[in-house]
């Protein structure tokens, strides 16, 4: 028995290194569609980056009245933390809302001008609220104006950006949606090729097949060389792939973040070992599962 | 030992192969089975390694209804048979050697076994110095011998050859058919499907003569006459 599996191992790594059309074939068309494979996979992380950076974006701020003290605004902020909805609650004074106007008009004459010619603070204290999902801001601007602070508030900007935030909701809906429909599309237009390449070099080896039939070689003993061979294939073509995919990564990651802020190196490296399991899945399965079916007809007699 | 009983073949096109065959060969037998192309010799040859099944009849091999096996001890069969054919089909990943000693690896056989034998093989068939070569490496003759080493490694109780001199000049067929010769004085019986006229009068040994699929003539010390 374990002479056996070692005459397959060994027979399957020569077939792996010798016969270099069919390895060779194999090897060019598992890299492409791990390939693709992995750049599905990237899509799939920039387009989380994306989402949660516009989601990031997006918080709805509750105004108070002068007159409320800052302990009462921290009550409030304590309520609201209590709430599933509630990712996070930033607290901004008066004096913190004047520096960050200030800093943020500072080179705006005609803005400045006329706040300091008031004299005095105009803005309101506020609490930043940043939910988890942009569906979730109705549902904070409604117990706001439904508990008894609502008489602090002297506005809650929801309403203005509602619709805003709904569409942003429905955009990134849209673009999981569509990463995924491309990741499956992708997936399957990878598959249908890896396996017609492996079924194409299987049908050339169909007299090899034939001879050790007919010189007494068990079924398993016929396909375990073929299938080792596919794992090898899918093992080098994982390698090769990710070796590729780092590489292209260092040659576009600056311009790419610079365009987008998304870093595909820092993602790559931060993912290795996940996309290096997945193309190590889908290379090997492939590999196997095709070797398995195109094999099978050349063993019936 | 191998017993055709009342064996007919017809293909699914309606072609007829064999039509109602039967003859026996006994053990360490050298039978040549001559005819012209299409005659059933091939046909006859792949129904006894069970490659095929017969429409009707039996096919006996060691008291064994060869189409009664199970399929999971067909290897069985095909391992007592050691089979050469015109084109050698050998393994081209594989080595000469490696070729050789494939069948032995098949059989579950230890390394020294093997290694010892593929050597002694080799020297029989004078190969030692092609030990390491590709079969896209040797010549036509040197293919054939090494097919014929790998038939003959695991000491088969038969050896079945078709057309085994098919594609090689006459002074490597006369070298092939030498070795069968010899195979056969070993005890070994052997089974050959041939065009050769040459060949088959210089062995001067049992021929069935087939056409168009039925068995027209079976003599001891035959001759080639086809008609």
């Amino acid at each position: 028995m374990f002479l056996g599996v070692k005459r397959i191992v060994k027979s399957g790594t020569e077939k792996f290194l010798r016969d270099r059309s069919s390895t060779g074939a194999a090897l060019v068309v598992m890299v492409i569609v791990l390939f693709v494979v992995s750049t599905a996979y990237i899509l799939q992380g920039v387009a989380s980056f994306l989402v949660a950076s516009l989601e990031e974006s997006v918080d709805v701020s509750a105004y108070f009245y002068d007159a409320v003290s800052e302990e009462q605004i921290f009550q409030v902020q304590e309520q609201l933390k209590t709430l599933a909805e509630v990712k996070e609650v930033e607290y901004v004074s008066k004096d913190e809302a004047l520096s960050r106007f200030v800093e943020l008009h500072r080179d705006d004459e005609e803005i400045l001008e006329p706040l300091q010619a008031l004299g005095r603070n105009p803005l309101r204290a506020s609490l930043n609220i940043k939910a988890h999902e942009p569906g979730q801001y109705g549902a904070i601007a409604e117990f706001l104006s439904h508990t008894s602070f609502s008489e602090m508030l002297a506005d809650v900007d929801f309403s203005e950006r509602a619709p805003l935030i709904e569409r942003l909701g429905a955009i990134t809906v849209g673009v999981r949606a569509t990463i995924l429909a491309v990741i499956i599309a992708l997936g399957a237009i990878g598959a249908l090729v890896a396996f017609n390449t492996i079924r194409l070099a299987i049908y050339s080896s169909r007299e090899e097949i034939e001879v050790m039939r007919l010189v007494g070689a068990s079924n398993w003993f016929i396909r375990g060389p073929f299938l080792i061979q596919g794992v090898l294939v899918g093992v080098a073509a994982s390698c090769i792939t990710m070796l590729f995919a780092l590489g292209v990564a260092f040659g576009i990651s600056g311009q790419l973040e610079a365009f987008s802020g998304f870093n595909v190196t820092q993602f790559l490296l931060g993912n290795f070992f996940m996309l290096l399991l997945l193309q190590l899945i889908v290379g090997i399965g492939l590999g196997i599962i095709s070797s398995i079916v195109a094999i099978r007809r050349y063993l019936q007699v | 030992m191998i017993s055709y009983r009342e064996v007919t073949k017809i293909y699914p096109d309606k072609s007829i192969a064999l039509r109602d065959i039967s003859f026996d060969i006994a053990k360490g037998e050298f039978v040549s089975l001559v005819g012209k192309s299409g005659a059933g010799k091939t046909t006859l040859l792949r129904l006894l390694l069970a490659e095929e099944r017969p429409t009707q009849g039996q096919i006996v091999f060691d008291n064994l209804d060869v189409h009664q096996i199970k399929r999971s001890k067909l290897p069985e069969l095909r391992r007592s048979i050691g089979m050469i054919f015109q084109d050698y089909r050998l393994l081209d990943s594989k080595t000469a050697a490696e070729n050789i000693a494939y069948v032995m690896e098949v059989m579950g056989l230890d390394e020294a076994t093997i290694e010892r034998d593929v050597k002694e093989v080799l020297e029989i068939v004078g190969l030692t110095e092609r030990a390491d070569h590709y079969p896209t490496q040797l010549s036509g003759g040197e293919k054939q011998r090494v097919a014929i080493a790998r038939a003959l490694i695991h000491r088969p109780r038969v050896i079945v050859a078709d057309e085994p001199t098919g594609n090689l000049d006459p002074y490597h067929t006369r070298e092939v058919i030498n070795l069968l010769v010899k195979i056969n004085e070993l005890g070994t019986t052997v089974m050959l499907a041939t065009h050769n006229r040459e060949v088959v009068n210089r062995l001067a040994k049992r021929v069935l003569t087939f056409s168009e699929g039925r068995l027209v003539r079976d003599e001891e010390n035959g001759k080639f006459i086809v008609l």
